[in-house]
């Protein structure tokens, strides 16, 4: 059996990495089962990779490059000797201590490895549309990274799905390169934040679609057009476009931990806030895979560090225990 | 960065691509792609451990031009080219065990 560690931390966005500096500067050594490549936002640095321009984050008065951003996490964690490995955490067994987890193959009946207390901060990613065509085309018009994908359709007329900050965000940035964006929303009015739809709503660039959804995608080889169903009157209609972008909200990353700790209905991981502590105790939850309501890169920091000195504590409660 | 990767651009692309025995798998990427940053390194890694490929790259932004001519709508995308005809086509960053497969190496 592999040793056992103190901490083990599941996933490397704002919420990961700030929960491995804290626990690396206090010397438990963390492990950082960071996720593998992909090119949605579970991914090793989480949704931020898939951002251009974060300008909320404290610190940068001129706004900063989310990749780089996360870079700056990881460096900070290395730092103080947290072991970062780029790999996917695939089945979790928290019914006994010390608590197991699985790298690859889930099958196997050795887990990979061992720890006294688990923090879970898998994230949440982008919620795509769900239909055949969209999967088919991914990559060739329809898009999950605005960021990624924004510069090849210049000139263009293209969508953007969704009524949330992320599509306002997405809509505003894609007017760099598209001649004309529009977003379509289901509802009549937009979920995004007022500063997010002001600014949306003053540029020229950008024409609202209200009360309709896409309920096809077409075209051969690449996006060129799509089919809209009004979400009142029920009628379709198709609309031409060459680019797709999805924005329509997210779900956490909680596959691997159902059956291991209580989950909220909408999937999100139940905390006993203030603490970070789950239903299990010693493990603790920081991050989007537990917050479906601020949602932001510092709330995740913040709570990466909340969990961090919870599972400190816990750990000392522990050996205190043991030694009296 | 490794020097076997070989950095090609739209008035080299062919001469290069096209004269290779070996396939040659073409990675279309730019600096402000998140995903991309995340499988160059492995890109660099297969550079090194194989010789019987090999490994190219076209920054977009400076290279439009072969970007359009292979359709490239999203990055990271990589191209398998042998005989310098497209052989395979992978959208998106992957681990590096699924790479290797998706792109039949």
């Amino acid at each position: 059996m592999p040793d056992v560690r103190d901490v083990v931390i599941i996933g490397s966005g704002p919420a990961g990495l700030t929960a491995a500096i804290y626990t690396a500067r206090a010397a438990l050594e963390p492990l950082v089962l960071e996720g593998e490549p992909s090119s949605t936002s579970d991914q090793p640095g989480g949704q931020l990779m898939l951002t251009t321009d974060v300008e909320n984050f404290p610190g940068f008065p001129e706004g900063i490059m989310g990749p780089e951003l996360m870079m700056n996490f990881r460096a900070q964690a290395e730092r103080f000797g947290a072991t970062i490995d780029t790999v996917k955490a695939s089945k979790v067994d928290f019914s006994e201590r010390p608590f197991k987890v699985w790298v690859g193959d889930p099958d196997t009946s050795e887990p990979t490895h061992l720890a006294n207390s688990v923090i879970v901060a898998t994230g949440a990613k982008a919620l795509m549309l769900d239909l055949p065509n969209e999967q088919r085309l991914l990559g060739h018009g329809v898009s999950t990274c605005a960021t990624c994908d924004g510069f090849f359709f210049r000139d263009q007329e293209i969508v953007v799905v969704g009524g949330g900050d992320s599509a306002m965000e997405e809509a505003n940035f894609l007017t760099r390169f598209a001649k004309k964006v529009t977003v379509l929303h289901r509802r009549e009015e937009l979920r995004a934040s007022q500063i997010m739809q002001d600014r949306a709503f003053a540029n020229e660039r950008i024409e609202f679609r209200w009360n309709a959804q896409v309920v096809d995608v077409l075209g051969d080889v690449s996006v060129e057009g799509i089919v809209i169903e009004d979400t009142v009157t029920g009628e379709r209609e198709e609309m031409a476009t060459s680019g797709l972008f999805v924005a329509i909200g997210h779900q956490p990353n909680t596959e691997i931990l159902r059956g291991q700790i209580d989950l909220k209905e909408n999937g999100y991981v139940v905390t006993q806030a203030p603490s970070s502590a789950t239903s299990v105790e010693g493990v603790f939850a920081c991050g989007d895979v537990q917050d479906d309501y601020y949602r932001q890169a510092i709330t995740a920091a913040g709570s990466g560090c909340t969990a961090a000195i919870d599972a400190e504590r816990w750990l000392e409660a522990q050996e205190d225990g043991e030694s009296a | 960065m490794s020097e076997k990767v070989i950095q090609l651009t739209d008035a080299t692309f062919d001469e290069v691509v096209n004269s290779s025995a070996e396939p040659v798998v073409v990675d279309f990427w730019a600096e402000w792609c998140g995903p991309c940053k995340a499988i160059a390194p492995i890109l660099e890694e297969i550079a090194e451990e194989r010789d019987d490929v090999k490994i190219a790259k076209v920054n977009v932004d400076n290279n439009p031009l072969t970007a359009q001519r292979f359709g490239v709508l999203s990055i990271p995308t990589m191209l398998v080219f042998k005989g310098g005809e497209v052989d395979k086509k992978v959208v998106g960053a992957r681990p590096k065990a699924a790479l290797l497969r998706e792109l039949d190496l």
